[in-house]
């Protein structure tokens, strides 16, 4: 694995890629926990952690020369539909029995 | 490019998940022709599927682990018993929640369908193989759980509880699946036994195989609900019906106890050392902040959730052991916390009737003067939980302190013993109210004949397995040790 190598002309190496894949991830859990306002940011930052998550197997599967790396990403992307299809299906019943989509207001259950 | 004769697999290990997943389909379209007033046709058939899959488990059961599909799927002892119990757990859980789900329009074909979908998940993900698998199966379970909580649309609770669980799920799934990135980047395979091979052998780079079995094991505890990742659990049980919390209450702890023996033991036993601090730590925060908050609950589901936290606690510490005693002892533990489980939500969900949640502590007041055998049922699932003897839950919690002080844990022992003493107190309170107060609601208690029969013998097995609990502690260890 090349060492950080920080100069633009340079090939991106195998560390470059899983950088920018942990800033995503980051970005997204942040998006989760410190999202005060609107569920539907969350669903954008759960796809977010997923798509860093394939950036991560295809840069690893690219340097290990395995496709199983890449197949797995497929079935990632697959279920993520499935996952937004789900989470949007339970958006539309919660504006219908709340009234809003803020996260604030998803305090009944507490204690 | 692989020959045909290499795609021609063995389709027997996976029989039972087969003949599953064509019944679940069989049921979705035949639901679609039942009547309405003939929906327990279509429950009927979904309790017929499970016995099914579960007598095929006992056909193919596997003495040696057999590996199939291109090593993505292996039928072994460990795998065939979680299974048939998983399914057992599933009859018991539709047989008991029939009046409840009936009494509040969600005696349903969906409910069905999904519950065997979720089932199938479970399976699946206990058989698993390979990384991809068990991630399929762990996304199929939980999908279909969401849908399972937020099914009762006119619930306003049940759909916050649907979109927290949603949210936190499929947060940790993302931490599974990053995990497994840096565990593949470091092993250079995706199969569970061919990582462990590669890590003994010294080609794996330790500082991202490290890196990857935080995240994987953040995932675990995740789905667990275990401490600190455990805000799920309460709002979730409370939120969602009674049955569904039974549900996720009960089967996919098999689940999630096979998803961590098949990584942490199938894959990443080699690391060892390192799981085992981050392990102690979970089950050290799951004891006590459960049980401590378990106390100020008024409400009983709420209670229970908090009480599943701490037994978890208690099942990690005997995981943690690290050794054959350990995982036997663990798996004891998830068994009959299990049971237990059952148990005390089955008597949650016939306290209920149509327009009444018996879901506060006073509900329970003087059930002993409305059924004394209810009232005993409960008290022996309680006493379980809190491992008073001679109840099943009493030797689980032997066997796991009993492991972790092998191991040299005293101190974490000593903060289990003291853990459960604090968690006695609240379940103790509810044996208080059943026997000592009188009842606030004096309505007649109806149950189906086949739910009384099988939630007494569920109660009644508490009792048995703890006093001859050798059988089943047998059935754990040959169950591992045929497998690992």
């Amino acid at each position: 694995m090349g060492g950080f190598d920080l100069s633009l002309l340079s090939q991106p190496t195998l560390s470059h890629y899983l950088v920018l894949g942990a800033i995503l991830f980051a970005i997204s859990v942040i998006g989760i926990f410190l999202n005060r306002r609107n569920v539907i940011i969350m669903l954008m930052a759960i796809e977010l952690m997923l798509l860093a998550v394939n950036l991560n197997f295809i840069a690893f599967s690219y340097y290990l020369d395995d496709t199983a790396g890449q197949i797995f990403v497929f079935f990632i992307l697959t279920v993520a539909a499935a996952e937004s299809a789900i989470g949007l299906a339970i958006l539309v019943l919660l504006f219908r029995s709340v009234g809003s989509i803020d996260v604030e207001d998803l305090r009944t259950l507490r204690g | 490019m692989p020959s045909v004769a290499t795609l021609a697999f063995d389709y027997v290990p996976a029989l039972p998940e087969i003949v599953l997943l064509v019944s679940a389909c069989a049921v979705l379209m035949i639901d679609l022709f039942v009547p309405e007033p003939r929906r327990h046709v279509s429950y009927w058939l979904t309790l017929l599927s499970v016995a099914a899959t579960a007598s095929a488990i006992l056909y193919v059961f596997h003495n040696t682990p057999v590996r199939t599909f291109g090593n993505m799927f292996v039928a072994d002892a460990f795998g065939d018993v979680l299974n048939f119990l998983t399914c057992l757990t599933v009859i018991l859980m539709l047989v008991y929640s029939r009046g409840y789900l009936a009494a509040r329009g969600l005696f349903r074909g969906e409910t069905f369908v999904l519950a065997m979908f979720a089932l199938l998940g479970m399976m699946v993900m206990i058989s698993a193989n390979h990384f991809l698998t068990l991630y399929l199966g762990l996304e199929l379970m939980s999908l279909s759980l969401y849908a399972l909580v937020a099914l009762h649309r006119e619930s306003g609770t049940a759909v916050e509880a649907a979109m927290k669980y949603f949210v936190l799920g499929a947060l940790a799934s993302g931490l599974l699946l990053y995990g497994m990135s840096m565990i593949y980047g470091a092993t250079g395979t995706l199969e569970i036994n061919r990582v462990t091979t590669i890590i003994f052998g010294g080609h794996a780079n330790r500082t991202i195989l490290i890196f990857g079995l935080v995240f994987v094991v953040s995932a675990i505890a995740f789905k667990l609900g275990a401490v600190p990742y455990h805000m799920w659990v309460p709002d979730v049980y409370q939120g969602a019906p009674t049955a569904i919390t039974l549900f996720i209450g009960t089967a996919p702890e098999f689940a999630a106890f096979a998803f961590m023996t098949r990584m942490l033991v199938g894959s990443l036993a080699a690391v060892a050392f390192d799981w085992q601090g981050m392990l102690i730590v979970l089950s050290l925060l799951s004891m006590i902040v459960g049980n401590v908050i378990a106390i100020s609950q008024s409400n009983v589901k709420r209670m229970l959730a908090y009480s599943a936290i701490a037994n978890m606690g208690f099942m990690l510490m005997g995981f943690l052991a690290a050794n054959v005693n350990g995982y036997s002892a663990a798996m004891f533990y998830v068994v009959t916390y299990v049971m237990s489980s059952l148990a005390g939500f089955g008597l949650v969900l016939l306290l209920s009737r149509a327009g009444f949640e018996a879901e506060n502590l006073d509900d329970f007041k003087g059930l002993n003067q409305r059924s004394p055998w209810y009232a005993f049922l409960m008290l022996l699932a309680m006493f379980s939980l809190a491992g008073v003897p001679p109840t099943v839950g009493f030797y689980a919690k032997f066997a796991v302190i009993e492991a972790a002080v092998d191991v040299g844990l005293v101190w974490l022992a000593v903060v289990a013993v003291l853990a459960s003493l604090i968690g006695a107190f609240y379940y103790v309170r509810i044996v208080k109210l059943m026997y000592f107060d009188d009842p606030v609601d004096k309505a007649p208690l109806a149950a189906r004949s086949d739910m009384q029969v099988l939630l007494s013998l569920n109660g009644l097995s508490l009792l048995f397995f703890g006093i001859f609990p050798q059988q089943l502690m047998g059935m754990c260890v040959v169950a591992l040790t045929r497998s690992y």
